[in-house]
């Protein structure tokens, strides 16, 4: 159990969160001119990182809004919580 | 050479207050180069470097295991082992497995505790039923064993299941395989490891990777905290640290890794004959020789490495428990772990080459490697020492995530993704 400080809503159980998987991964700008490879990557290659990730949070059971959250994977401990479209600040 | 395991020698070592037995392996500070390298001393990286000594001929085989030997995945899992999956290429992956699984306390001279008492899965509404009753279809075609059972005789085959109308979820029936069941986790690895050492192979415990040395697309070797070890051909059977290990070549897998729990009780007579998995309300139990009832938790949503998860978890696990058992409800839980288990998006595994000549990956089986060790291990043998897949493995390839070739199994897969 760990706390995120939703970045609307301020601090809130884990639970009432559901995870986004990595961040930062950015939609194709051209769908139709991607190769097999490029589509694996971009739907199914990922980091999984051990230490310090970038990824994607949802509040489901509150204000519902998307936001970004550093936190590493080795000790779940966060680091910082920033909103869509933002840079990550660490 | 080993002793033999038998009723002479556990006799003789009586004489002595057993204190005289033979170590099962050796404890080898690493040589400068081997022809393989196995990185994980798991059940599936020793069951593949006792394959690549035994079928393979290779003698110049060393496993690399950063903690101890079975202390990952093997030794936290809940033993349970089942070939009902739903596709071909799945079917005969895990029942290849089960086919060794019969004989293996006899090959490896080491009690691997099989026990065949079967396993239910449950349904709990009409769309189980129907799931449930295609697999057993599916399950027969593909020649394993497999029955639809309904309450009636679901509550016959397991009386202490409430096969109540009134509950929540009420049971709608099962399928059973009378030849899956459980296996003792920890001895699966001792027999490998014992048996792997005998024929020459060096387990080096207490032995981190911490970096892969490629020359172009080659492999030249691998860096570790016993110092560089020189090799052309590395086995990655390194379960939820895969994707650790492939970043340290430049490579990513098409992986999550999450923590899995698990939980058992304090010891009880024996109650239940059997393994009952239920997916729709995520339960699944199991009694040890100990007497703990075993329970499978489920995983965390979220990528960690941390082996523990949240307790909500456990929370959810143990109340769908206590409505299907509620002659548990006083029983008090003994001990809980986690572990950290590498989740492909299809929720079948990668047994394959990989773009970098010499570097293989066992990966990415996720919820329920175990019950594959044997068969992973004699795959992925093949895979190494041939340079191709085996034809049973050939399906679960690095390359199905470019070409579209899913293996979509997380209907059986059992623990929801």
């Amino acid at each position: 159990m760990f706390i995120i400080k939703c970045p609307y809503c301020g601090d809130r159980e884990h639970s009432e969160f559901s995870y986004g998987g990595e961040a930062h991964i950015t939609r194709p700008k051209q769908p139709t001119e991607l190769s097999d490879d490029q589509w694996a990557e971009y739907l199914f290659m990922r980091k999984n990182i051990k230490g310090l990730q970038y990824e994607r949070w949802n509040h489901a059971h509150g204000c519902r809004r998307w936001f970004n959250m550093a936190r590493d994977t080795s000790n779940d401990k966060i680091h910082s919580v920033y909103k869509m479209g933002e840079k990550p600040t660490k | 050479m080993k002793n033999k395991y038998s009723i002479f020698s556990l006799i003789k070592n009586s004489f002595t207050y057993h204190e005289n037995w033979q170590k099962a392996w050796r404890d080898p500070e690493p040589k400068s180069s081997y022809d393989v390298v196995i990185v994980g001393g798991g059940g599936h990286g020793l069951a593949t470097a006792y394959y690549l000594a035994k079928e393979h001929n290779l003698k110049n085989i060393a496993v690399v295991e950063k903690g101890w030997i079975g202390g990952g995945n093997t030794g936290r899992n809940t033993t349970i082992i089942r070939s009902n999956y739903l596709w071909d290429a799945s079917a005969a992956l895990y029942d290849h497995a089960i086919k060794i699984w019969e004989n293996l306390s006899q090959e490896l001279n080491f009690n691997v505790m099989f026990s065949q008492r079967g396993v239910l899965n449950l349904a709990h509404n009409q769309h189980d039923v129907r799931e449930l009753k295609r697999r057993t279809h599916a399950n027969r075609l593909n020649g394993i064993d497999c029955e639809w059972l309904d309450t009636k005789q679901v509550k016959e085959f397991c009386p202490i299941i409430n096969c109540s109308p009134n509950i929540r979820y009420p049971v709608m029936g099962s399928t059973l395989q009378k030849r899956a069941g459980t296996a003792r986790h920890d001895a699966v690895a001792w027999g490998y490891a014992r048996g792997a050492d005998s024929m020459g192979v060096d387990i080096i415990q207490n032995c981190e990777v911490k970096g892969i040395k490629r020359k172009g697309n080659t492999i030249e070797g691998l860096e570790t905290t016993k110092g560089f070890i020189k090799t052309s051909k590395i086995g990655v059977a390194a379960a939820g640290h895969s994707s650790v290990i492939a970043n340290m070549a430049g490579l990513k897998l098409p992986l999550e890794s999450k923590p899995l729990q698990a939980l058992v009780s304090e010891p009880i007579k024996p109650i239940i004959d059997t393994v009952v998995m239920s997916n729709a309300v995520h339960a699944y139990l199991s009694q040890s020789d100990k007497g703990e009832l075993v329970i499978g938790a489920g995983t965390d949503s979220y990528v960690s490495y941390t082996q523990k998860g949240t307790h909500e978890i456990i929370e959810g696990t143990l109340k769908a428990i206590l409505e299907l058992y509620p002659i548990f409800s006083r029983l008090r839980m003994l001990r809980q772990w986690g572990g950290v288990v590498d989740i492909c998006p299809d929720a079948s595994p990668i047994v394959s080459k990989s773009s970098i000549k010499g570097l293989y990956f066992n990966c990415g089986w996720g919820t329920g490697g175990f019950k594959a060790t044997p068969g992973s291990g004699h795959l992925f043998a093949h895979t190494i020492a041939k340079d191709e897949p085996h034809a049973l493995n050939a399906a679960f390839n690095i390359n199905r995530f470019v070409s579209g070739d899913l293996v979509d199994e997380h209907g059986a897969a059992a623990v929801a993704h």
